[in-house]
């Protein structure tokens, strides 16, 4: 039996008169890919969202690691060991590839502003320390080489991938990507899958996503939630899901 | 896959170049006229306003307005501090000053310190209740701030000394306090831009929600930026106070943070060396283009010389660059020696080529 690393439980997210999200469950254990799929609106990425801190859900709790993080703001639920990417990519357009990977790090930095602007103190090996961390992860979502280009003139696919690398640095227990794979060729998207993987197996962190795209989510999810319309309609392995009723009704379609 | 660390050579380069700027100050401050020497103090000045104007407005994105209020604050804080109390006490013809302030006196140095922190208190106080909420609001607040500043340096007269300002003080700023501390603030600046607290606020800049996300707290960084933009155009203030040895209510108008709003964006907003090259070039040329106003003879047709004309090619040199460089003249590139001897080898390439 896997210890439970989050557990959602009754969420509920109101925007005005709609129910975005309606009494949502669920348990992400360490170690599982988990993944969340539904037709567009379903309130998919509004659950992430909540579980974030990015929005404060209405009713419910977000348990994670043992501790109540509900209505935590969005940097210390990072910090406390959830990240995740945008479904419209949020990088640092202006910032280089490096750049954007080393200030994930930040929250982990130890030398003050002061010891910074005299250089001093733990500054130069925290720095360096940052730096051969963020190398590090830009080799494991294959950037390596673009370090020092500027994020915003990275190709499509490589931009969601530096996304993963961030999200990496900030060293989290649970990694959240919200489509992923979304726009990506069948090339992409399986080096993609090897990535994933890699991430899951090779760090041992634990990952939900969102995306559109079956076979990926079918290929590399332990557990699927099925949402529909905000309320939650079924949860299982992959083969349960493909084979869910409901499921193919309302999302699937018959094949 | 990790490129060579910054070598020798550029802190070389830059310890040379440093060495090369004073021995330039030491021969202006001995064969040059007080004018030139007082033109100089002024581009320090505004290098220092600059460059921490840029990192609440450039580096951390949040579009302010503090300037005026902030040199007000500096200058009267340390002027303060070094009139002396007979001084005081001779100059505040209105009203008396009040008692803690009539009798207070020390060093220049210390003054300059104390405006520091008394300019970053004030920052810290505003930025409190702004950083709160998103949004365009410090343009706001601190706008106002300006104005109320203004409002009280007239009134508070056991204070300021109301309308009358105070006078005679001590000419202490000369180059090497002014260049000392601009250099000084330069090298600070330029240390937090590069490490993680600089990279966090650009974070901010470029996207607030990603950086929230990724575990940087804006409210905590904006207010640092805000914070030490305030502690060093405090000190600015203290330099200017004891440069010009008068400073009144009038002299701290919003004309100020415009000059520097120019000045940051002529530079390239979010570039340090951007800021103060535009500095240099700015508080420089203005006065170079004095001479336009002045009666000259050209190929036998006499000019009389025409009082603002200088005002008139500076607006249209303004637009010159905004259209050739709209993002300013560094963009939101630094000068670094790697750059400079690339473009020393193109062009002399280039002439070889011919």
């Amino acid at each position: 039996m896997n210890q439970k690393l989050l557990s959602v439980s009754g969420l509920n997210v109101v925007f005005g008169g709609l129910l975005a999200v309606n009494d949502l469950d669920i348990t992400i254990e360490s170690g599982q890919v988990v993944g969340l799929i539904g037709p567009n609106g379903a309130g998919k990425t509004t659950a992430f969202n909540a579980i974030t801190g990015r929005i404060k859900p209405s009713a419910g709790t977000v348990l994670f690691k043992g501790t109540d993080v509900t209505g935590w703001p969005p940097f210390r639920i990072a910090q406390f060991g959830i990240t995740r990417t945008f479904q419209s990519i949020k990088l640092y357009d202006d910032l280089t590839v490096l750049e954007n990977v080393m200030v994930a790090a930040h929250a982990t930095i130890k030398y003050s502003f002061l010891e910074a602007m005299v250089g001093v103190g733990r500054y130069a090996r925290d720095e360096k320390l940052i730096r051969t961390q963020s190398y590090e992860l830009l080799d494991v979502v294959g950037l390596g080489n673009y370090a020092l280009e500027k994020a915003g003139t990275l190709p499509y696919g490589s931009q969601r991938r530096l996304e993963v690398a961030r999200a990496l640095a900030l060293g989290p227990s649970l990694l959240l990507l919200d489509e992923p794979v979304a726009g990506m060729n069948p090339m992409e998207t399986m080096d993609f899958v090897k990535v994933i993987r890699s991430i899951n197996k090779d760090m041992g962190l634990s990952i939900a996503l969102i995306d559109h795209d079956m076979k990926f989510v079918m290929n590399v999810c332990h557990k699927i939630r099925v949402i529909d319309h905000g309320i939650p309609i079924a949860w299982g392995t992959p083969q349960e899901i493909v084979a869910d009723e409901k499921v193919v009704a309302a999302y699937l379609g018959q094949g | 896959m990790q490129p060579p660390a910054l070598g020798h050579r550029d802190r070389l380069l830059t310890l040379v170049s440093t060495g090369l700027l004073l021995f330039f100050l030491w021969w202006a401050e001995n064969y040059t006229s007080d004018y030139t020497i007082r033109i100089l103090n002024q581009i320090a000045i505004f290098i220092i306003l600059a460059v921490s104007y840029n990192v609440i407005n450039g580096i951390a994105g949040q579009f302010s307005l503090e300037p005026n209020a902030f040199l007000a604050i500096g200058a009267y804080t340390s002027a303060i501090i070094t009139l002396s109390p007979e001084e005081k006490a001779r100059s505040f013809i209105i009203e008396p000053m009040v008692w803690p302030l009539s009798q207070l006196h020390a060093s220049f140095p210390v003054s300059l310190l104390a405006a520091g922190f008394v300019t970053a208190f004030f920052a810290l106080l505003m930025a409190i209740p702004v950083f709160r909420v998103r949004g365009d609001y410090l343009a706001i607040v601190t706008l106002g701030f300006g104005e109320v500043i203004h409002v009280v340096a007239s009134n508070l007269v056991k204070v300021t000394n109301g309308p009358l300002g105070l006078k005679g003080l001590p000419a202490y700023t000369n180059l090497w306090w002014s260049w000392g501390i601009c250099i000084a603030t330069v090298f600070c600046i330029v240390r937090l831009v590069n490490s993680s607290y600089g990279r966090a606020m650009k974070a901010v800049r470029e996207d607030e929600t990603a950086a929230q996300a990724m575990g940087i707290n804006a409210f905590r960084i904006k207010t640092l930026a805000f914070t030490l933009s305030g502690f060093f155009e405090g000190v600015a203030g203290g330099l200017l106070a004891h440069l010009i040895t008068t400073i009144s209510p009038s002299l701290f108008t919003f004309m100020f943070t415009f000059n520097l709003l120019i000045i940051i964006v002529i530079g390239g907003l979010g570039s340090t060396t951007g800021s103060i090259l535009a500095a240099v070039l700015i508080t420089a040329g203005g006065e170079f283009l004095r001479f336009v106003e002045e009666p000259m003879t050209i190929l036998g047709f006499h000019y009389e010389g025409i009082p603002g004309m200088r005002m008139v090619i500076f607006s249209m040199s303004l637009i010159g660059v905004m259209i050739l460089a709209p993002r300013g003249i560094m963009g939101r590139n630094e000068f670094t020696w790697q750059k400079f001897f690339d473009i020393v080898r193109k062009l002399r390439a280039g002439r070889q080529g011919r």
